[in-house]
């Protein structure tokens, strides 16, 4: 067969890169030897039993052929067939009446053999458990490091005893320093848990204690399962975790009573529907046990007629409240580590506390993170807010529509410029135009006229509000706008396996820090600034010292929707874009305002960190339930101005308002 | 004449700002005392404290026979144990009338079952008209009281301040508007007033306090500078110092 | 010169019940159960809902146009009411209807296994079956109407004693009250809150044991019962508005601090009206859901609230037959507009759907007679010549003067 020469030519580069220029006759060598090896163990790769495969598997192991691994891998897939015929194992692929055979070594065809002289090798789980285990140590020194780290994944799914041995073996030729980190971890782990000797499961465990990692921790609790069990008394040699008390909330009484009897330690105890349902089938000439129907409308009648019933022999007795607490008292109820050795149980106890402090001190560091950048969101919604409030006196119930017509403006905007990084460059100033100009327009329109009436300002911005919000439903629509970030704001910045934050939460966090120093710079350096601080703490001095109040309020109330408008575009980012999203914010800026102290941009920063915080660590003591945290929220808030009622951060004296 | 209210040693400051500066201060039942003293003396954060709308740092203020502190109680507490206070800038009710605006201040009972179920009598309109005649509004009870030139609306606030019939009255600058004929009224008005109760008149016109004839105690920088007859204290040389500037 | 005396407060009293004595005659007339026909019964429920929803704007008018409150917060007291009788009639409805499918056993149900049934019918929903203690009473019909007034009438109380008393005033109040009811709300929504969360109370239109009546006759059974309550309790508003009472928390609302140091401790007042109006709208919530048929945790929302008083104010606050007519007004426009009962305007390149719409034109419309009217639509009964001595055009604001108010609002001091 001439012409198939140069593709095997082109194989043996392949394979045996490594051995460039002798290829051919070490590969025949190596080809012979591969068949060889399994015809030295014929009768046990034709009839693979789990005992004896094992020194098959040594010698291929052993041989250090690349083309063992592939056999193994086929031989486990039952790809493997024997040809009667010549006694030679071949791969194998029905084609009807014939098989076309493949050379296991070389991988060329073999010419075909008749259906009646090939014989499938059927290898049972057990078989290839171990041939499974054996490939692991192919794949963990495979020389290319993705196989490796596949490798080292799928063992770290499923953790098996028989891979300890294969994993120790493959660190010492590891190359990779990650991947030779990672292999250690994962040593230890599975030594914790399958390790031979007692010493040396006690070690790995203590080696665990210093990790983070949820391999680390599975495997430590696994350690630690334990089953419920029952019984008279305890049991002197069982490994006990703990004695459970029925009735109490780790063993409700129904269910440690349910136990009972399914261990056949007590009577079922009759429901309330199984005794309905016995005096129904014995219902006879209208009387049940004697007892007319008629009273058997009442709980003592149905008693007195089941009492009747069992006192007949008809049903079991009943069992009564006395007899099932007494069954409890005389039984005891434990945990029992399916660990048998307390050594072991112990070690991983104290390993697992260790760990679960260091993972509950790096989730409060987490939660910290979370809190901050929560913080951050509220103060840019609400900073706008407390500028026009603490400036002008003035509530604008629109400001969380201004949000939302700055986080619509950026989605037309990215309907524009496809291109996501610039679309945010001109998203932002753009946002903070429009809103600027509605603020303004607002203000010159509407809030002017109603200066001295705080309350009457508060429902014509809703007024405002309700009207915004019908608008963006009219034109775009009842469902969320996405507004996508671009790609170097995806991801997130990963610490440890608990710590992490994603990245477009740190930007909003850096947002607000620029805001925060922005508006402190315009306030504290700027000529504005200066005015707008004369107009809050005195309208008529600053009017009569030539500053005039009208151009600042409405510059103020610019400013205050124009930064409403980038928190919009911001919160737009990690948020559906839709039109009620306005109103989801505008409560907590309120709460944010109030909560921080009016007129005062520390206030503001101090109320937004408080409200952020306490939000999630109410989300974290009950996580499925946000719609209770938010209700505690609020009532903290109520609670908290019956203390504090000027805020956080109070103005003292005079300037309060007197 | 027996201590009505008695201030010891009181201090309060916005901000580090001293308005009050360890004062102290009493005056008896019946009596009739000016307050002068320059702007920003504390004269204003004085009736503030008393009437409980400022609560000071430190001090005390005992008020009446059995010596309560007014410090612990709130505003309309202290207004129902006979505190009563005319404001320098008329408050009047505007959206009211004259008539109710006196019948609101009028000695009753103050509690919101009593007032609901509060009925008209003839003893009340007797007293309303009688207060009405000597302020000279009887021809305006009707009008709202938003409707009154700024000298009556002054007027309907002092009428308003006897109709409570309080035991100590306190009067922040009652002349300031009126016409002279208007402040021999006052004057009478208060001396009388002067003569079963407490009356401290706060007041910059110094004509006006010297029609008074009573003692008077001057401020400066929230404490007592000088106390005594009005020719006493203005020939003291401090006071002098204060008033004319240094 | 027009005294301001019982009389002329009598005067609006007397026309307003005769109006109301008119419509109630005219509807019942005209009406399926019990008239001509001429009405449906749907329309005769939304008259009724109409008429509650009258009863609750005037007493709002009371807390804010005469008291000075803006509180957000009576559409949850209104809602609380609703719930209260909602879960008397969910349990008595339930009941029966579970007394009758277990008789059909062989064997005569036990009190206890009837009541478990009906635990499961109303809470299978939320995947509970249990009943919560706050359904304790749910058995009993006058204990549940005691807490149709009860419960709104304590938490009245209790978050008004909080607010008021640590002085907090103006728009902190406001949004205080607004936090107080998205607070209800959110508590609402959960389905553990022990009132089947979202999916709220239903089937109230049914009357327990009143199956054979037919509902045209009980709604107008309900409009008659709505008419009388929006009766007395506009009577027992006028009363209480009326007076030395009416004086006092008209003075409140214009300058608080002035009132105080006259000698009447004010939070009392505001804590007197607060409940007694939290209680009034708690009784009109009862006589509105069962006309409703269905009461869910979105109809506390604040967004509720904010309506009833863009009614008032639209209506005129200060007068109470303006709040009356302004809920009347709008939110039977507000039915008609969203029901796709106003034709569709074309413009040629856009057709203004109203549906659509609606609420655009109710804000502009809101904004307008916030600027325009602030007197609303009462103020047109000043143009046809009565004046209305309450309300000098001055006293807009309710400050006492340019600048005084603006600042002390919200801060007031300790």
């Amino acid at each position: 067969m001439p012409r198939v020469l140069p593709i095997v030519f082109a194989l043996v580069l392949c394979a045996c890169a490594a051995l460039p220029g002798t290829g051919r006759a070490q590969q025949d060598d190596a080809a012979s030897d591969l068949q060889s090896i399994l015809q030295t163990h014929a009768e046990e790769v034709a009839d693979p039993g789990r005992r004896t495969v094992g020194a098959v598997i040594d010698d291929l192991v052993a041989s250090g052929l690349p083309s063992a691994a592939t056999f193994l891998e086929r031989w486990a897939d039952r790809e493997v067939y024997l040809n009667t015929e010549d006694g030679r194992f071949y791969y194998a692929e029905d084609e009807g009446e014939t098989y076309a055979l493949t050379n296991i070594a070389t991988g060329e065809p073999a010419g075909s053999a008749p259906e009646d002289a090939v014989e499938e090798i059927r290898p049972n789980g057990g078989v290839r458990r171990v041939i499974g285990s054996a490939l692991v140590q192919f794949q963990l020194s495979d020389p290319d490091p993705a196989v490796r780290s596949d490798a080292l994944d799928a063992l770290a799914r499923r953790p098996n005893a028989e891979q300890l041995a294969p994993l120790r073996n493959s660190i010492e030729g590891e190359q990779d320093p990650a991947i030779r980190a990672r292999k250690e971890r994962l040593a230890a782990i599975l030594s914790a848990r399958f390790a031979d000797s007692t010493e040396d499961r006690i070690e790995a465990i203590s080696s665990l204690a210093s990790g983070l990692s949820l391999e680390a921790r599975a495997s430590l609790s696994q350690i630690l399962e334990t089953q419920q069990r029952v019984a008279e008394s305890l049991p002197e040699d069982a490994n006990i975790a703990t004695e459970l008390e029925p009735g109490s909330d780790a063993l409700p009484a129904a269910e440690a009573y349910a136990r009972l009897v399914d261990e056949g330690l007590a009577p079922a105890a009759q429901s309330r529907e199984e005794i309905k349902a016995a005096l129904t089938a014995n219902l006879a000439d209208g009387r049940v046990g004697g007892v007319p129907v008629g009273q058997l409308g009442t709980e003592a009648g149905r008693a007195r007629a089941y009492a009747a019933l069992a006192e007949a022999g008809t049903v079991p007795p009943l069992v009564t409240d006395e007899s099932r607490a007494e069954a409890l008292a005389s039984h005891v109820f434990y945990l029992e580590y399916d660990e048998p050795d307390p050594a072991i149980t112990d070690a991983a106890r104290t390993a697992l506390d260790e760990v679960e402090t260091r993972v509950f001190l790096n989730q409060m560091a987490d939660l910290g993170l979370d809190a901050l950048s929560l913080a951050s969101i509220y103060f840019l919604a609400a900073i706008g807010l407390a500028i026009t409030f603490g400036v002008m006196g003035v509530i604008n119930m629109a400001h969380g529509e201004f949000i939302m017509m700055g986080a619509y403006t950026g989605y037309v905007v990215q309907q524009i410029i496809p291109d996501y990084t610039m679309s945010l460059i001109v998203a932002l100033p753009l946002a903070f135009a429009v809103t600027f100009g509605a603020g303004v327009a607002l203000e010159r329109l509407v809030i002017r006229w109603l200066y001295h009436r705080p309350l009457e300002t508060l429902l014509a911005t809703f007024g405002i509000s309700i009207m915004l919000q019908q608008l963006a439903k009219n034109i775009f629509g009842t469902q969320a706008r996405p507004l996508t970030s671009p790609g170097w704001l995806d991801g997130a910045w990963v610490v440890n396996d608990v710590i992490a934050i994603s990245n477009i939460r740190i930007a909003i966090f850096v947002l607000a820090l620029i805001f925060l120093a922005l508006i402190l710079f315009v306030l504290n350096r700027t000529r504005l600034g200066l005015e707008v601080r004369a107009v809050t703490q005195n309208p008529g001095m600053a009017g009569s010292m030539g500053i005039n109040p009208d151009r600042i309020n409405m510059l103020t109330f610019g400013l205050g929707s124009g930064i409403a408008g980038i928190a919009g575009v911001a919160i737009g980012l990690y948020a559906q874009v839709t039109s009620e999203m306005g109103a989801n914010y505008i409560v907590q800026s309120f709460m944010t305002v109030v909560v921080g102290g009016v007129g005062n941009v520390w206030g503001t920063l101090a109320g937004a960190t408080l409200i952020g915080v306490l939000q999630k660590g109410i989300e974290w003591f009950n996580p499925s339930n946000t719609l209770a945290a938010q209700t505690y929220m609020i009532l903290f808030v109520i609670f908290f101005i019956q203390f504090r009622p000027k805020g956080i951060v109070a103005l003292k004296g005079r300037a309060a308002g007197d | 004449m027996s201590t009505l209210l008695e201030m010891s040693g009181v201090s309060v400051s916005f901000d580090g700002f001293k308005a009050i500066n360890n004062l102290s201060f009493q005056i008896g039942e019946p009596e009739l005392r000016a307050i002068i003293g320059p702007n920003g003396a504390g004269k204003t954060t004085f009736m503030d404290i008393i009437t409980g709308k400022t609560r000071p740092d430190e001090g005390r203020v005992i008020y009446g026979e059995r010596s309560y502190s007014l410090l612990k109680m709130s505003e309309s507490d202290i207004a129902r144990a006979g505190v009563g206070r005319k404001f320098q800038k008329p408050t009047v009710f505007e959206a009211q009338s004259v008539r109710e605006n006196l019948a609101m201040a009028l000695k009753n009972k103050r509690s919101p079952f009593d007032v609901l179920l509060y009925r008209k009598n003839s003893e009340g309109a007797a007293r309303i008209e009688s207060i009405a005649e000597e302020i000279g509004l009887t021809a305006e009870l009707a009008r709202p009281a938003g409707e009154l030139s700024h000298g009556q609306k002054q007027w309907l606030e002092i009428g308003m301040l006897l109709a409570q019939a309080p035991r100590l009255l306190l009067v922040d600058e009652p002349a300031a508007g009126m016409t002279p004929a208007e402040r021999e009224h006052t004057t009478d008005l208060l001396r009388r007033a002067a003569e079963k109760h407490a009356v401290v008149v706060v007041e910059h016109d110094m004509e006006f306090v010297r029609r008074l004839n009573c003692k008077v105690t001057v401020l400066h920088e929230g404490s007592v500078l000088a106390e005594g007859s009005l020719d006493h204290v203005t020939s003291d040389s401090q006071v002098i110092d204060v008033y004319l500037g240094r | 010169m027009t005294r301001k005396t019982f009389l002329t407060e009598n005067r609006s009293i007397f026309w307003f019940l005769l109006a109301l004595a008119v419509f109630t005659l005219v509807v019942t007339v005209l009406s399926t159960g019990a008239g001509t026909g001429a009405i449906s019964t749907s329309f005769v429920k939304t008259l009724g809902r109409t008429l509650c929803l009258m009863l609750v704007a005037v007493a709002m008018d009371v807390v804010w146009g005469y008291t000075g409150i803006l509180s957000l917060g009576h559409m949850a007291f209104f809602g609380l009411g609703g719930y209260m009788i909602g879960m008397w009639l969910m349990y008595a409805r339930t009941e029966i209807i579970v007394a009758e499918s277990l008789a059909a056993a062989a064997i005569p149900p036990t009190p206890q296994e009837i009541h478990d049934a009906v635990g499961t019918q109303i809470f299978g929903v939320v995947g509970a079956s249990e009943f919560p203690a706050i359904w304790f009473f749910a058995s009993s019909f006058w204990a549940q109407m005691a807490l149709v007034v009860l419960v709104p009438g304590i938490l009245a109380l209790v978050f008004g004693w909080l607010a008021f008393r640590s002085r907090v005033t103006g728009v902190y109040l406001s949004i205080l009250t607004q936090a107080m009811t998205l607070a209800l709300s959110l508590y609402l929504f959960q389905n553990d809150s022990g009132l089947r969360g979202n999916n709220g109370l239903s089937g109230l239109q049914n009357l327990p044991g009143l199956d054979a009546v037919p509902q045209s006759l009980v709604s107008i059974w309900f409009f008659w019962g709505s008419a009388a309550a929006l009766a007395a309790g506009y009577l027992l508003f006028a009363w209480v508005v009326s007076g030395k009472m009416g004086s006092v928390i008209r003075g409140i609302r214009d300058n608080e601090s002035r009132v105080r140091f006259l000698g009447y401790h004010v939070e009392s007042y505001k804590l007197f009206v607060f409940t007694l109006t939290g209680i009034v709208a708690g009784i009109a919530g009862a006589l509105y859901y069962p006309q409703a048929g269905i009461i869910n945790p979105n109809e506390i929302a604040p967004i509720a609230s904010i309506y009833l008083a863009v009614w008032v104010a639209i209506g005129g606050r200060g007068r109470l037959y303006g709040a009356a007519i302004g809920a009347g007004v709008v939110s039977l426009l507000s039915s008609w507009f969203t029901s796709g009962g106003a034709p569709d305007i074309p413009l040629g390149f856009y057709t203004i759907q109203w549906t659509d719409w609606w609420l655009v034109l109710l804000g502009v419309s809101f904004v307008a007679v916030t600027l325009l009217a602030p007197k609303g639509i009462g103020g047109l009964f000043d143009l046809m010549g009565r004046t209305h001595p309450v309300m000098p055009a001055r006293v807009g604001g309710y400050g006492p003067d340019k600048g005084a108010r603006r600042k002390s609002e919200g801060e007031e001091e300790k």
